[in-house]
């Protein structure tokens, strides 16, 4: 078994999600049998390759500085659990 | 309170919700779905190709609105056992109908003018509900089409609906779609493959004359090959994913399915193209696709990889695979060995790989800016609580990413996995010196059964393990029918081309299709 129980804690809180205790065990062994089978590119002596992030190699791609119109505040909002004031609500982030 | 520009009366229907569907069938249907027949008035009309339909668009033998009210009746017919459409635009389909039924009176003709595709539900429709088969985009309506969409609006087709997924395209079987399953038109008791599942499965069963998926490991040549049609996974960058719900955007790509090369070709030539809103978009001017079908492959240099025949190939598949391979030798192709060495590198590379950029993509759901949003008793907890709307394959990928680029771990996972990347590229580039195309197996079995895989999250990633060493690459590729097993299921063959050789491979799986029958077999339904 590649991870302990607190580290499937550990990571679950690192991603912000929220595991029952199934969960946990279950993930435990499946992520485990996971890492198990990808630990296979150890094998491999890679000191001299390069890494590749992307198929197809572009850089900086970039356009003219021209102001364009954007999308319209209501269609920006409208999906939005909650919004006042033309803007995203969400809870307080810091104590009052 | 929400503010609305968008549709007051939002205009689709929901498949999934627990009443029945009720689409605005024809006269025909009604009678036979009342006295108990199957209301096979429509056949003649969907089991056109799309270039067929195209023809008969053009010579005024039918009209647009027929051929969407036949597609609807089709899908009341059939899709409460096939289950590919999550949500149905009947009422914009008919209007879209209208207006191409419209324009042609006016003498106007466009690439796909009037004619029904469908949607795979990670690409996003103006006006029309987009969730990537996930519970934490419920009710999530997009502003604005994704660039493939304003493509094919801009073509004249006619937009039927949005297709099942896999959870944000992470499967091979439809299986972990929040909402349910897809079954496979020639065997209801078997996946149709995914994660682009329902797209496959509406267009086998004829509820589409095309449709639009997603391929970031396979996800739509492997499909293509469980359902008998041909899937075209162009290469990256070919394809704007603008407005396409990320998975692993390095990966991720825009692909297509039909029934037969050329309508592949067809809707691919539309969407393909240079689109600044996407900086990895490949700005070469566009072939003409279609035109490129000449059917001629004398000289082609075929390689097959001994690397694609091991051990776990369906025996009946690699015999309908080598036969296909001495077919386009009998064609005139040059057929020789080739290897890609990494190949048995490409699966765990990939499941570092696509789960790192996945864990990075899906933290942009925190319920702030679109989908619902579950309270908790601070902004953390609120965060986990909306969070849980992830299925559990989603879960485990963004566990899997959080991991393998977390302190401690991401240069023996992920910096290895992207060096891996490198080798499994040389490999298609090395070979690509030496033949124009690769010939193997697409997926090494044939559909396989709801439920089998489904608590093996390894063995269902296997299912992937023949086309996603391409996805790594730069290169492109196809699924195309070849054959069926003793049960009847199909067969795909994989072709693979070097990058923006699309024309190459379309061609070669077109010279192949013109001279076998398989892409004629439809679905038993």
């Amino acid at each position: 078994m590649t991870l302990t129980l607190d580290d499937v804690e550990k990571i679950a809180h690192l991603a912000r999600l929220q595991l029952t205790a199934a969960e946990k065990k279950q993930y435990q062994g499946q992520l485990s049998d996971v890492l198990d089978y990808v630990a296979q590119i150890s094998e491999l002596d890679l000191a001299d390759i390069a890494p590749t992030t992307h198929a197809v190699v572009q850089h900086n791609v970039m356009r003219d500085d021209v102001a364009e119109p954007s999308m319209t505040l209501s269609d920006v909002l409208f999906n939005a659990p909650d919004q006042a004031a033309n803007q995203f609500k969400i809870q307080a982030v810091l104590d009052e | 309170m929400r503010l609305t520009r968008l549709p007051t009366s939002l205009r689709f229907r929901q498949c999934w919700t627990n009443e029945p569907l009720s689409l605005p069938v024809s006269n025909l249907c009604a009678e036979a779905l009342a006295s108990g027949r199957s209301p096979g008035y429509y056949m003649d009309l969907i089991s056109l190709s799309l270039t067929e339909l195209r023809q008969a668009l053009r010579q005024g033998q039918t009209t647009s609105v027929a051929a969407t009210q036949a597609i609807l009746d089709r899908i009341v017919a059939v899709d409460n056992q096939v289950q590919s459409y999550l949500t149905i635009a009947d009422e914009l389909a008919l209007e879209q109908a209208a207006a191409a039924d419209a324009r042609r009176q006016q003498g106007e003709d466009t690439p796909l003018l009037g004619i029904p595709v469908a949607v795979k539900d990670v690409i996003c429709t103006e006006g029309v509900e987009t969730t990537a088969g996930s519970q934490i985009l419920s009710g999530y309506i997009p502003p604005y089409d994704a660039f493939v969409v304003q493509q094919l609006k801009q073509a004249g087709a006619v937009i039927m609906g949005k297709t099942n997924t896999d959870e944000f395209a992470m499967g091979s079987s439809t299986e972990n779609s929040a909402y349910f399953t897809t079954h496979n038109p020639w065997d209801l008791t078997r996946v149709p493959g995914g994660s682009s599942g329902g797209s496959a499965a509406a267009v086998a069963a004829r509820m589409a004359f095309a449709a639009l998926g997603t391929d970031t490991g396979g996800s739509v040549r492997q499909p293509a090959a469980l359902c008998n049609l041909v899937g075209l996974r162009p290469t990256y960058g070919r394809v704007s994913r603008w407005g396409v719900i990320a998975y692993a955007s390095s990966l991720d790509q825009v692909s297509m399915f039909g029934r037969t090369v050329a309508d592949c070709a067809a809707i691919f030539q539309v969407t393909a193209g240079y689109d600044r809103r996407d900086s990895t978009s490949i700005d070469t001017p566009v072939p003409d696709y279609e035109a490129a079908l000449t059917g001629d492959i004398r000289g082609l240099r075929v390689g097959v990889p001994e690397e694609y025949f091991g051990a776990g190939l369906q025996p009946a598949v690699a015999a309908a695979v080598l036969a296909a391979i001495e077919q386009l030798a009998a064609l005139g192709a040059e057929v020789m060995p080739v290897s890609l060495p990494h190949t048995k590198y490409a699966l765990p590379a990939y499941y570092l790989i696509a789960p790192a950029e996945a864990s990075a993509n899906l933290a942009r759901y925190d319920g702030v800016r679109f989908g619902p949003r579950l309270l908790g008793a601070d902004v953390i907890g609120t965060l986990k609580q909306t969070r849980s709307l992830f299925g559990a394959e989603a879960k485990r990928r963004i566990m899997l990413g959080t991991y393998a680029l977390s302190a401690g771990y991401y240069d023996a996972y992920y910096g290895r996995a992207l060096k891996v990347r490198s080798l499994i590229k040389q490999d298609f580039q090395t070979a690509f010196q030496q033949v124009d195309i690769i010939a193997a197996p697409t997926s090494p079995t044939t559909a396989f059964k709801i439920g089998e895989k489904v608590d093996d999250p390894l063995s269902m990633y296997l299912a992937d393990i023949l086309t996603l060493p391409l996805n790594l690459s730069a290169s492109c590729g196809l699924s195309v029918p070849c054959g069926f097993d003793e049960q009847k299921l199909p067969i795909g063959l994989q072709l693979m081309g070097d990058t923006l050789q699309e024309m190459t491979i379309l061609n070669a799986a077109y010279a192949y299709e013109q001279t076998t029958p398989w892409h004629q077999m439809t679905a038993p339904l």
